[in-house]
């Protein structure tokens, strides 16, 4: 695929998370850290107001958006900070944008911005992913 | 863990962790697809090593597992800092490096080191205590994978959110 600086994908990743996913994903991923599936836990252990989703599973959801636009093996790095929890109730769009595209090799590699945010447009992820894209 | 440890990788896993992160792209998950067979067969989502910790022996945030020496349950920090703990341990950042691709029927040895450690002051107050843990995935030909950064921050009180 060819992409130039500035083009741009989004998509809506999870809508409406809810405790299944976030079970779904300690199942599968094996965290089972109890701030993620025990209301009472996360109240009584942290003073938080309910359980919240897995930073990874947000990583994960924003790592479909870079599958699905750019190929299955094309990643070459992704890295992402968590910088709001994601709670039950929220919906995520995970958007990508390319900053750079450089020739190394002879393989053309596209550094992307990566933001994922909530339905109040509040970012719960940040962080840059470079693909190999040709 | 300077040894390292193993994780197998198979297909139902790989089946299980797509679902759970909804991307169920056809190379992950259907083998006769183009889209796998591109790939020289099933490849696996960007985040999948993170279920290696199924197979991490002293995995800290699994309380229930069951375990053979019957030793007492794991509790607080993760080794090497980099998964945060419970109550006041999060997962700050991570980062991955992709060297060569991952299929079912790998069987990829996971070793991981400390990395950096760093102090910063938090905006409610209270330090923030940040440390990196780096893990190695190389298969069983001794090929590197994928490298993985995690960076766990624990704080000296409980999160205020």
């Amino acid at each position: 695929m060819t992409l130039k600086v500035g083009d741009t994908h989004e998509q809506v990743v999870i809508e409406d998370v809810n405790r299944t996913h976030i079970v779904k994903y300690a199942g599968a991923s094996g965290d089972f850290n109890p701030l993620h599936h025990d209301d009472s836990k996360a109240k009584d252990l942290a003073g938080y107001p309910s359980v919240f989703a897995h930073g990874m599973l947000s990583m994960g959801l924003t790592g479909r958006m870079l599958t699905d636009w750019l190929g299955p093996t094309a990643l070459r790095k992704y890295g992402v900070r968590f910088t709001k929890q994601v709670w039950p109730g929220d919906t995520l769009t995970a958007k990508g944008e390319v900053t750079a595209v450089n020739d190394e090799g002879g393989k053309q590699l596209a550094t992307i911005k990566v933001v994922t945010v909530n339905q109040n447009g509040e970012s719960v992820v940040e962080g840059e992913a470079v693909a190999e894209v040709g | 863990m300077a040894d390292g440890f193993e994780f197998p990788v198979d297909r139902t896993q790989v089946m299980l962790f797509a679902r759970s992160v909804l991307d169920i792209n056809p190379a992950f998950v259907d083998p006769d697809s183009p889209e796998a067979k591109a790939n020289g067969g099933l490849v696996t989502p960007p985040t999948f090593v993170q279920s290696s910790a199924h197979y991490q022996p002293d995995y800290a945030l699994d309380l229930t597992r069951p375990r053979k020496d019957a030793a007492p349950a794991h509790r607080g920090d993760a080794p090497g800092g980099g998964g945060g703990g419970l109550g006041r341990g999060l997962h700050a950042e991570q980062h991955y490096e992709y060297h060569h691709p991952i299929h079912p029927g790998d069987v990829l040895t996971a070793t991981t080191k400390p990395g950096e450690r760093w102090e910063k002051e938090g905006r409610r107050g209270g330090k923030l205590l940040f440390s990196e843990s780096i893990t190695e995935y190389t298969n069983q030909d001794g090929v590197l994978c994928v490298t993985a950064r995690s960076v766990g921050v624990q704080t000296e009180r409980a999160v205020d959110q």
